[in-house]
């Protein structure tokens, strides 16, 4: 349970830095008067939107590390059989990438006013995740018929699973980003799109993030992270 | 204190936030239906978990009948005892308590108390509420599919929960019940996300954090651990589920079922336990913060005195919030783990006796020299504080390890929490009922039936309650369908189960009057007017009641003082509204 231990930690640092700025000694039954006399405790200038979605990262966050945690678990026991990592996975985290890359893009034209890009930038990253999503889709089938399926080893299980819980993020997000590209085909205004380009960056480049920390895990290259820390525990 | 005059003519200055742009709807679907205003939400959400409620009780009406007279109903087999045991448990404690103080009370009272006109994100809302109908349809479902209900007890451990002599094992019992939790997950994120970001982004103008209710804190705090403690038992049930049907082995060691060795291996049931309970102890904290916060606004209320050390109490609040994620083992040490853990985890489940014990001080210090009303929801409140109070006592007990290892598995267990996460937080919510009732509908429910509810409901809970402690220490254990030939159990056991069941009946037939009171006053109750209880609240100063969609009438309000200005020296009334801009004095006093 360490990751998730660790990532709620980083959680409840935040909040408790974030409480920090609210005042949160302020005796308030000294203060009487509207608050714009007291510093603090408003809300912030950012559309609800965006905190919204930084809210349900940190519960997807939250989803992921408790994966994670019991991956770790029960890779410590003596039976576990890594699953070979098929080489087409290096080109899906390419695609993933460049979904990212496509989509930070559209963010800083959006803030030049250049919609043509946008829409064209939006389009590519909605064709460089589906590409991923087929690519990852191809591993498994390429998995299967080497004889890795679902029920012969937890290792097994572990990937089917995991792997298949970041496409399903990445298909939620597709719709979000289907919305905002098909908007952005309406309207030549970047006001009508530049919240939906903005979220939808920063849940892709989440995803990504989420995906090269399960890369680690999946190829095995954080054993040794794992063993260094368990070490450090014990 | 800081004189603010208001404007020339009480001109309010704008709202800090923007106002928001209402959803409005056309027809009479819209409107009641698939509504998207919070308050029509939150009676939705009530009403269905009250009904989960009263589907609960009657199971727990069934458990006593065959623990208090063994035998008697034939119907009663060991099959559908642990049937009725494993669905009251999860109803009671998702269907019902989670979803009446996040989706009711949160939904109704969290625009209401901080100004907003809604929640932030409506839509999400409304879907949040049919996902929970769902789950709960799909819940109530397993009751009649081939296998009944799964009996594998509300924890759901495997390996029993997925294999043949558990009931709905190998049926559809424990599928339906991991895709009614999942449903419910994802249905409660989508609300949660609201409660967390309306609280963040959506307060009125003056509305700092330090001047919310302790209510708005309490299901705020809660909110936050529930969206993070939710997805753990989300990845067991996800994984249970792949076990259950696809035939992995995450949980599943190598076993051998009725003689023949099961194509599984590998797999490991203690990973499940870790899992569930690192959502199941939060669970108990996710229920009980809002409590903690609706009993400090009712005591501070019916007591017209302002919460003694709030400051504290907030602090405490977010604690315990963070605490309860490092104790989730407490519920494990049985389970054959490294005695150090248990000793880290004692001391951590102990840790939190010193924030909570702040809180039942500082309600004490509240009541101390108050002017206390003892309408029903003061004696629903104070209820809750003696029976936090012996529940959480015998928590001590338990969470050390050598007094739990022998007391585990036994009615002593039952007994603590059914005290302190069954009848404390129920005390709760009929207290807050009782004081919101007047908000939502515009009339006052009963009093005779209410005062007759609360003690009924109040002595009989005892009554029900601690001589199943003495049971306990007794030896009887838990989850046992019929006690059988158990020599160190004496016969004496089984008139006080006998006794337990005649009382289990008659507390819950009073819960059915309660029922009727809801019904009844909705249309006989006495005329209540915007304000019956002189709260200082923002809720009870909106223009009209019951609050119309928006709430506020055309200007949101502008709050100018915390929520706790009773009697206040020299004020000519016993308690400032939050929204009123300076005190009107008998007499001048000066500044300081």
């Amino acid at each position: 349970m360490t990751s998730i231990l660790l990532f709620l930690a980083g959680l409840i640092g935040f909040g408790a830095w974030w409480l920090a700025k609210q005042r949160i000694t302020a005796k308030p039954w000294l203060e009487e008067g509207i608050a714009g006399e007291f510093p603090g405790g408003g809300a912030t200038s950012l559309p609800a939107a965006k905190i919204g979605l930084g809210v349900f990262l940190a519960v997807v966050g939250a989803l992921f590390a408790l994966f994670i945690s019991a991956y770790s678990m029960r890779m410590g026991m003596s039976d576990w059989r890594s699953v070979p990592m098929p080489r087409l996975l290096w080109p899906n985290t390419g695609m993933l990438i460049m979904s990212s890359v496509a989509l930070q893009w559209a963010l800083v034209s959006v803030r030049r006013d250049d919609m043509d890009v946008v829409r064209a930038c939006l389009l590519a990253a909605g064709a460089f995740s589906v590409a991923f999503l087929a690519g990852q889709l191809l591993v498994w089938r390429q998995l299967s018929e080497t004889g890795y399926l679902l029920t012969g080893n937890p290792a097994n299980s572990f990937f089917y699973l995991i792997t298949g819980l970041h496409g399903l993020h990445m298909l939620g997000g597709l719709v979000a980003l289907g919305r905002a590209t098909d908007r952005s085909w309406r309207s030549d205004a970047p006001s009508r799109v530049a919240l939906s380009v903005e979220l939808c960056a920063l849940y892709w480049h989440f995803l990504l993030l989420v995906w090269l920390v399960l890369l680690n895990l999946l190829t095995g290259w954080a054993d040794e992270f794992v063993d260094i820390c368990r070490a450090l525990l014990t | 204190m800081v004189d603010v005059p208001l404007g020339p003519a009480g001109v309010i200055p704008p709202a800090e936030v923007e106002d928001m742009e209402l959803y409005h709807p056309h027809s009479w679907v819209t409107k009641y239906v698939f509504s998207q205003d919070a308050k029509v939400i939150a009676i939705q959400y009530s009403a269905t978990a009250l009904g989960v409620g009263l589907v609960a009780l009657v199971l727990s009406w069934l458990m006593r009948l065959q623990l208090g007279f063994p035998g008697v109903f034939s119907f009663i087999d060991a099959n559908a005892y642990y049937q009725y045991i494993t669905m009251h448990g999860m109803m009671m404690v998702v269907y019902v308590l989670t979803a009446l103080f996040l989706g009711g009370f949160g939904n109704y009272l969290i625009p209401l108390m901080i100004g907003a006109r809604d929640m932030v994100f409506p839509y999400a809302n409304m879907l949040s509420f049919w996902l929970y109908l769902l789950a709960v349809l799909v819940l109530m479902a397993s009751f009649f599919v081939p296998g009944g209900p799964t009996g594998a007890g509300w924890t759901l451990y495997p390996p029993q929960a997925i294999m043949t002599g558990t009931p709905g094992g190998q049926d559809w019992g424990i599928i339906l019940m991991l895709v009614s939790l999942m449903i419910f997950i994802v249905g409660f994120t989508m609300g949660g996300l609201n409660y967390v970001v309306t609280v963040l982004q959506a307060r009125a103008r003056g509305m700092t954090l330090m001047r919310m209710p302790l209510t708005v804190w309490g299901i705020f705090t809660a909110s936050f651990m529930a969206l993070l403690a939710f997805p753990a038992l989300f990845v067991g049930a996800v994984m249970m589920l792949f076990d259950r049907v696809l035939g992995t082995s995450f949980f599943m060691p190598a076993i051998v079922e009725m003689g023949q060795p099961l194509e599984r291996g590998g797999g490991s049931p203690l990973l499940f336990q870790h899992l569930f309970w690192f959502f199941g102890h939060p669970e108990v904290y996710i229920v009980a913060l809002p409590a903690f916060g609706i009993v400090s606004d009712l005591i501070s209320t019916h007591a017209r005195r302002n919460i003694f050390g709030y400051r504290m109490m907030v602090w405490a609040i977010l604690i315990i919030g963070a605490l309860s994620f490092v104790v989730w083992a407490h519920h494990m040490y049985v389970s054959g783990m490294n005695p150090y853990f248990g000793f880290f985890f004692a001391t951590t489940t102990l840790i939190i006796a010193v924030p909570t014990a702040i809180k039942v001080y500082n309600w004490i210090l509240t009541l101390w020299r108050g002017d206390i009303h003892l309408n029903v929801p003061m004696l629903f409140a104070l209820g809750f504080i003696v029976t936090f109070v012996n529940g959480g006592l015998t928590g001590l007990f338990l969470g050390n390890v050598v007094v739990d290892v022998p007391l585990s598995d036994t009615m002593f267990v039952v007994a603590h929490f059914h005290m302190v996460m069954g009848v404390a937080p129920i005390l709760v919510i009929f207290g807050a009922i009782y004081h919101w009732y007047p908000k939502v509908t515009g009339r006052m429910l009963n009093d005779a039936l209410g005062k007759l509810h609360f003690w009924v409901t109040f002595l009989g809970a005892y009554a029900i309650f601690f001589p199943m402690h003495y049971l306990g220490l007794m030896g009887v254990p838990r989850r046992y369908h019929e006690m059988g030939g158990m020599a160190f159990v004496p016969p004496s056991a089984q008139t006080l189960n006998a006794f337990i069941t005649v009382v289990a009946l008659v507390v819950g037939f009073v819960q059915l009057l309660f029922v009727f009171n809801l019904i009844w006053s909705l249309r006989h109750g006495r005329p209540a007017g915007g304000n019956p209880w002189r709260a200082t609240t923002l809720e009870w100063q909106t223009p009209e009641t019951p609050p119309p969609h928006g709430n506020w009438g055309k200007e949101l309000p502008v709050v100018y003082r915390w929520a706790y200005d009773y009697s206040v020296p020299g004020a000519d009334q016993d308690f400032v509204p939050q929204n009123q801009a300076s005190i009107t004095r008998a007499a001048p006093e000066p500044a300081s």
